[in-house]
């Protein structure tokens, strides 16, 4: 019993915040309003970081699956080294690979483009992503992808017709965490966008308290906040499973 | 396709390989192509390029003349990045040893399976869906002095008198933020050293209790030297995230009151875009990246 009444009032403390930031959000009902009248509008970041995290986890969801069955199933030249050369993205600090990157985006015309930065989001996720489909492609027998051979299938109809299904729930946890870490980032869309229009969501909130200093709008700060968590909040709690998942098995051991 | 098998069993020296086998090579090849073009230009490529621009005076607009070791040996008198470097010491240090501590107990409060007990764990966990911006947000609009709810609850109990300096003082500030991450980051961390102790054998726990050990035995022969492993992993991502802390610090508290909270990070961030000296911003990347990949192969071989 005194374990669930500690339970109960730590979960108090966990929750109060987004309940609270929910509450005031709301208590002016133009708090919304005017959040959408902010800057260039809150509907054009908001398209913004739809369009990234699309791409985002399209790309990573496509080079990843692909990437996972040859790793799976194949052998080839190189293959060890490009896979320890994948997890070492891990080993490197955000900074240290994003100011090149600024530079590196600018000599491929990329600079400042929504495309620009899924492509660095899909590769901070391939990590991640990679280790996981490999394990997951592995996991499958042998005879799924040879009786689809033998039926006159090439390999990437096999791929294509058989395989992505039965990898479905790999695929679910890899696009999951691509969408929470291309739709949450801060840093990468900071350095990579100089333009206005072309902000997401975080960074044109975050200037929102920086440039109107002194005169912040708390209400309107806080439905910003919401427009951002909501989306994570909900796809967390419906694919919770999934998560978890992916956690256990690829985040740990990656 | 033909597949030759001669008498002895072994194939012929100068048969080249099957066609087949051949085919699955470039397959292979293929299907990785994607994932080496990635790696290859949006990692390898900047990696050379960090290097290279460390040793060149590279202005964020205009030509670039190599000048090394210019931005290597102006480090030292950098004085806001030795300030930083301190301060992001002290905040790991405290950061890693409180989020480890409400981590942990969270861990053993949820993890045995009774009813109800998916919901606390969900319920840990859920500020950490919450990006770190909003999260930052969030709090800074929690704890204002005029808008937010914390300060009339706590005069309201009686604990305070007047509303508090949450990032009015240096002090405050680290301990704001730090209360931050712990929010957002203690269910995730808290799932981690959930897996390393479902991970322990039933069994185990069975065998001591018969023993007849006690639960602080328990916890401390049994419980705590079989979660080492996890314990290892879950320090070195702190420290790590730690040591690379940016959002926290830019969103939060931008860095005050009087500079006493910017990070490391936020030094290579305001020297590429606000002295727009990409080259110094480069060479202290490299510095990071050495030290990080030095202090990383130092704990695991201590932990592990």
């Amino acid at each position: 019993m005194t374990r669930y009444v500690t339970l109960s009032a730590l979960a108090v403390l966990f929750l109060f915040p987004l309940v609270w930031s929910g509450y005031a959000s709301l208590e002016e009902p133009s708090n919304y309003l005017e959040m959408a009248r902010f800057g260039e509008g809150v509907g054009t970041y908001a398209t913004n970081s739809v369009l990234v995290s699309v791409m985002t986890v399209a790309g990573t969801l496509a080079v990843s699956a692909l990437g996972g069955y040859g790793f799976a199933r194949f052998d080839f030249p190189g293959k060890n080294l490009l896979f320890l050369a994948t997890l070492a993205i891990l080993m490197v600090p955000y900074a240290t690979i994003l100011i090149p990157l600024y530079v590196l985006l600018g000599y491929l015309g990329l600079q400042n483009s929504l495309v620009g930065l899924a492509l660095v989001f899909v590769m901070f996720q391939l990590p991640f992503a990679l280790f996981m489909m490999r394990n997951a492609f592995e996991a499958l027998p042998r005879e799924l992808e040879e009786a689809a051979l033998v039926d006159g299938c090439g390999t990437f109809r096999a791929f294509t017709r058989i395989l992505l299904r039965a990898v479905r729930p790999a695929l679910i946890t890899v696009g999951l965490f691509a969408f929470l870490a291309s739709w949450n980032d801060f840093f990468a869309p900071l350095i990579l966008l100089n333009d206005g229009s072309s902000f997401t969501l975080p960074v044109a909130v975050v200037n929102m308290t920086q440039q109107t200093f002194g005169a912040i709008d708390y209400g309107m700060l806080q439905s910003g906040v919401m427009v951002m968590a909501i989306p994570c909040l909900i796809l967390f709690i419906v694919l919770q499973r999934h998560y978890v998942r992916g956690f256990m098995s690829g985040a740990l051991r990656g | 396709m033909t597949l030759t098998i001669t008498r002895s069993g072994r194939r012929p020296a100068h048969t080249p390989p099957p066609a087949r086998w051949r085919s699955r090579k470039v397959q292979g090849w293929l299907y990785a192509a994607p994932t080496a073009v990635i790696v290859g230009v949006l990692f390898l490529a900047p990696l050379v390029l960090v290097v290279w621009m460390s040793l060149n005076r590279w202005p964020l607009l205009g030509p670039a003349t190599f000048n090394a070791p210019a931005n290597y040996l102006k480090i030292a008198d950098n004085p806001l990045f030795i300030d930083a470097v301190l301060f992001t010491l002290k905040y790991t240090a405290i950061t890693t040893v409180l989020l480890s501590a409400v981590a942990l107990g969270l861990a053993l409060l949820v993890q045995d399976r009774r009813p109800g007990i998916g919901f606390f764990r969900t319920a840990f966990f859920l500020p950490g869906a919450v990006g770190f911006a909003a999260a930052g947000l969030l709090f800074y609009g929690m704890l204002n002095n005029d808008f937010g709810p914390i300060d009339p609850m706590l005069q309201a109990l009686g604990i305070t008198d007047e509303p508090v300096k949450w990032i009015g003082t240096p002090n405050m500030a680290l301990f704001s933020t730090i209360t931050l991450v712990i929010w957002r980051f203690a269910g995730f961390n808290m799932l981690i050293l959930l897996t390393g102790l479902q991970a322990i054998p039933a069994e185990v726990y069975e065998a001591a209790k018969s023993d007849g050990a006690n639960r602080w035995q328990i916890f401390t022969r049994i419980t705590m030297p079989l979660l080492r492993p996890t314990m290892a992993l879950m320090l070195i991502l702190s420290v790590t995230g730690s040591l690379l802390a940016f959002d926290q610090f830019f969103v939060f508290t931008n860095g005050g009151p009087d500079n006493s909270t910017v990070s490391m990070v936020m030094v290579v961030y305001r020297d590429a875009f606000f002295r727009f000296d990409l080259g110094g911003a480069a060479a202290l990347s490299v510095v990071l990246l050495a030290a990080l990949i030095g202090l990383n192969a130092l704990m695991m071989r201590r932990l592990r």
